[in-house]
């Protein structure tokens, strides 16, 4: 059953993923993309990660993904163009370097002792819940949570420095 | 069970999507989508191994992991306006001020 599941999710999120690279227009990419999130939100359930799974939704699938549709929207979407002859020897070689990249992840994952996750209602079930995140989250790693919103502030004075127009 | 390099092996593979999308498309946004894609192929695998040994340092990195990729889309796209507000295209090759 949870095998059958992890496959139907899996098999979901590497079709979106591919048809990322398949469409033309930005917009089907995006909107692709949120089906990959949308399933790795379901493997972090089944992975006993709920609040990750839910931050994915809300702040992956909701905001990041909102902000990319807007500014594809704002510019109208152009359709790329099909004057890739300038780099068509690179375009060439990213196979290759995929085949190189998988071929290295798949030597590590074969090494991987081959141990099943540890059941679902085993001893450490409060692993994933917004109450463990949340302990953890303000006492053990406190710093980086403090250093993360410095980041977002930085972020946002940047974004708005980049995007103002040039004459005021 | 699920072992964990299924997990691993998913992860893999979507990364590896991830990088060849910044390889062969030539638009700026796409580009950036497969950026974020190839982040969440990473905070699956620290998902996974976070459940796999009961520790919550990976779950609580996913969560840094996502405010990065938040801070990233906002100045990345405020970049990407004002490149498009300067050469009227979303082509990275027609970005080639710096090029030699």
């Amino acid at each position: 059953m949870e095998k059958a599941l992890f496959i139907i999710f899996a098999v979901i999120a590497v079709a979106s993923a591919l048809n990322i690279l398949l469409q033309r227009n930005p917009m089907y990419s995006a909107l692709s993309l949120i089906g990959t999130l949308v399933s790795l939100s379901a493997l972090y359930i089944m992975l006993r990660a709920q609040f990750i799974a839910a931050i994915q939704i809300v702040v992956y699938a909701g905001a990041i993904m909102v902000l990319f549709v807007f500014v594809i929207m704002l510019l109208n979407a152009p359709r790329e163009q099909s004057n890739v002859d300038k780099q068509k020897w690179l375009r060439a070689l990213a196979i290759p370097f995929a085949g190189l990249l998988l071929a290295e992840a798949s030597y590590v994952v074969w090494r991987v002792p081959a141990r099943a996750m540890p059941p679902l209602d085993s001893s450490s079930s409060g692993v994933g819940t917004t109450y463990s995140v949340g302990t953890k989250l303000f006492t053990e790693y406190l710093l980086p949570f403090e250093v993360t919103s410095v980041l977002i502030l930085m972020a946002i004075v940047g974004a708005m420095v980049l995007a103002r127009r040039q004459d005021d | 069970m699920i072992p964990l390099s299924w997990y691993l092996g998913l992860s893999a593979l979507l990364f590896t999507i991830g990088a060849v999308g910044v390889f062969i498309k030539r638009n700026a946004i796409t580009i950036f989508l497969c950026i974020e894609l190839m982040l969440n192929a990473v905070n699956l695998t620290f998902v996974s191994l976070s459940s796999y040994f009961g520790d919550m340092g990976g779950q609580l990195f996913v969560f840094i992991v996502m405010t990065v990729a938040a801070a990233e889309a906002a100045v990345g796209l405020a970049i990407i306006i004002s490149i498009f507000r300067n050469r009227e295209s979303l082509n990275v090759d027609d970005a080639d001020a710096m090029k030699l």
